[in-house]
């Protein structure tokens, strides 16, 4: 297999065509093809076991068209070591949808770690989409350590699209300063022996900061989920919330620690988990319309993945 | 000879007597009514009918075309042309409306999703893409719930209460979707305390404390049931085992 066949897996090959819309394309650790926009910076560094990924959008630069990373591994085995420097001017505006393809892993780790800056006004928006093998012979640990500065929007979802999960190991921390907002977002199914951990932490430290955590996670077979969540409070009219729904069936496990830590009187911050089986009311609607309890269950789960 | 007939269908729910020796015989085609103060046992006998979880250890037996449903599950009994209609509908997390309607339909297409939306009176642009979850109001759910029924095309329907949360002027929405049901030939059973909704119907099965205390003709049961009933101090004891 090689790269071009991984995007059109992910659906890219046409959008990477378009000469405005900015793109990266990364197998394994070299950088494969890349386009940039007028404003967008890019820069790229390939170290012996890895990459190191510069990304700059100058002060008030509205980034139109999504900029596309593609970050593939068309081998069997491998490890990608991705570092990420992301700083997003003020007033700036990015949207970024990012593909990770591994479609053939056997034995394939990924590591992300990311630092990222969002300035004054700014907003930056990253939606991560996951293809992985159907094996699960994967290890993903995308970490991430994001600053807001005063008014920065920051908005980011973690989804896997196909194929297991095998490990996945998220660890992100978001700190926003006055009247930042911060929206994590993560779905994800797993099976078989899966493993998912997900760490989402949130610091509202300026007035009326806001942030809301939100976890999606299903699990079957011998599938293990954890989702520690955590918002703290430190600054005036701060708002958090942290939402959990985990769905367990067969001999699937999943824990769930929602934390809230609020440290200003006029702060508020929200939570709420739900671990259990599907709905049983939601299940037998679908049963008395003639689903299989199995149908109706995956109907279920692809509503609240979706 | 009804299409469902229940012979001394009897039901404990935590040790209590729930539904009481119940012999009812619905007509093929025909609208039938159960009417009846709240805490009656109306939404339990059609949970028992549906055979819902919790509500299947029954005495008695229940024949749906000759056939008895005893140890049939939920999936079973909708498979043979049963359904439900709920009192007060589910709500499902990031499921659209096209997607809940699709899953019930006969004819798994789009044009059956905007057709029964249409007949409920909503707008398909507006909502096949919503999603059927606390965004919609109730009566739009209880619209829904009616359309994913039209769009399955049962041969028998248990609707429980389809009036609540249901403005005026949706009413006769409602109303005209349970006339298509009657008109292409489903056997409907419309659960209720309200007198319009009763008058939808041609025969009423008027039940109080699990029993059948009165039946026939809705000119017959509609005096009985407005002195006797609707006075009655048991309508004021709230549901809570219901729905
Ligand atoms: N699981 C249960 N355990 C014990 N009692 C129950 C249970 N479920 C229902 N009941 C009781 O059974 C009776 C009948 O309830 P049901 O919901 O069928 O009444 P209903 O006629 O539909 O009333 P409403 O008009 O309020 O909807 C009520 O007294 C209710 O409290
Ligand atoms: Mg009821």
């Amino acid at each position: 297999m090689d790269i071009n066949e991984l995007l059109k897996l992910a659906e890219e090959d046409k959008a990477l065509m378009d000469k405005d819309t900015a793109h990266l394309t990364i197998n394994l650790n070299k950088v494969v093809s890349k386009n940039i926009v007028p404003g967008l910076h890019v820069d790229t560094k390939e170290l012996k076991d890895s990459v190191e990924v510069k990304i700059k959008v100058d002060d008030g630069v509205v980034i139109e068209k999504k900029v596309h990373l593609c970050f593939g591994v068309t081998h069997e085995k491998a490890l990608q070591k991705i570092k990420m420097d992301i700083d997003i001017g003020k007033n700036a505006s990015i949207s970024v949808l990012s593909h990770c393809i591994f479609p053939k892993a056997v034995d394939v780790k990924h590591i992300m770690d990311a630092k990222i800056n969002v300035g004054e006004n700014a907003s930056y928006t990253y939606e991560e989409k996951h293809i992985h093998s159907v094996d699960g012979g994967i290890e993903v640990y995308p970490k991430a350590d994001v600053k807001l500065d005063k008014k920065a929007k920051f908005k980011t979802t973690f989804e896997l699209v196909e194929g297991r999960v095998g490990k996945l190991d998220i660890n992100y921390s978001v700190t926003g300063l006055k009247e930042s907002v911060m929206e994590l977002m993560s779905k994800v199914s797993g099976r078989g022996d899966d493993i998912i951990k997900i760490k989402e932490g949130g610091n509202l430290i300026g007035e009326k900061a806001r942030g809301v955590l939100t976890s999606r996670v299903a699990v079957r077979d011998n599938a293990k989920a954890e989702v520690y969540n955590i918002i703290k409070a430190t600054a005036p009219y701060a708002r958090g919330h942290v939402d959990c729904k985990e769905i367990i069936q067969g001999n699937g496990v999943a824990t769930a620690i929602p934390v809230v830590e609020v440290k200003h009187p006029k702060a508020h911050v929200t939570h709420e988990a739900a671990i259990g089986s599907v709905n049983s009311k939601q299940l037998q609607t679908l049963m008395a319309r003639g689903l299989s309890e199995d149908d109706a269950t995956d109907l279920i789960i692809e509503g609240l993945l979706s | 000879m009804g299409v469902l007939e229940t012979r001394n269908l009897s039901l404990k729910l935590n040790g209590k007597n729930i539904l009481d020796k119940l012999n009812i015989d619905l007509w093929q085609g025909h609208v039938h009514a159960v009417v009846g103060p709240n805490g009656a046992g109306k939404s339990t006998l059609a949970y028992t009918i549906m055979g819902l979880d919790g509500y299947r250890n029954i005495e008695g037996d229940i024949f749906f075309n000759g056939v008895s449903l005893k140890n049939k599950g939920v999936a079973e009994r909708a498979k043979m042309g049963i359904t439900l209609g709920w009192q007060e509908p589910a709500r499902y997390e990031g499921l659209t409306v096209k997607q809940f309607i699709i899953a019930s339909a006969k004819e798994k297409k789009v044009e059956t999703v905007e057709e029964v939306l249409s007949k409920v009176g909503l707008n398909p642009e507006e909502y096949i893409n919503r999603a059927v979850d606390k965004t919609l109001s109730g009566g739009e759910r209880k619209k829904i719930e009616l359309a994913s029924i039209l769009a399955m095309q049962p041969s028998f329907v248990m609707l429980d209460e389809p009036d609540s949360g249901i403005d005026v002027a949706s009413l006769e929405k409602i109303f005209e979707g349970i006339k298509l049901l009657k008109n292409y030939g489903a056997t409907v059973v419309l659960i209720t305390h309200s007198l319009t909704v009763m008058k939808q119907a041609e025969h009423a099965f008027l039940l109080c404390g699990g029993k059948i205390v009165e039946k026939g003709s809705i000119s017959k049961i509609e005096p009985y049931f407005e002195k006797e009933c609707l006075p009655c101090e048991h309508k004021n004891i709230p549901d809570k085992g219901g729905s």
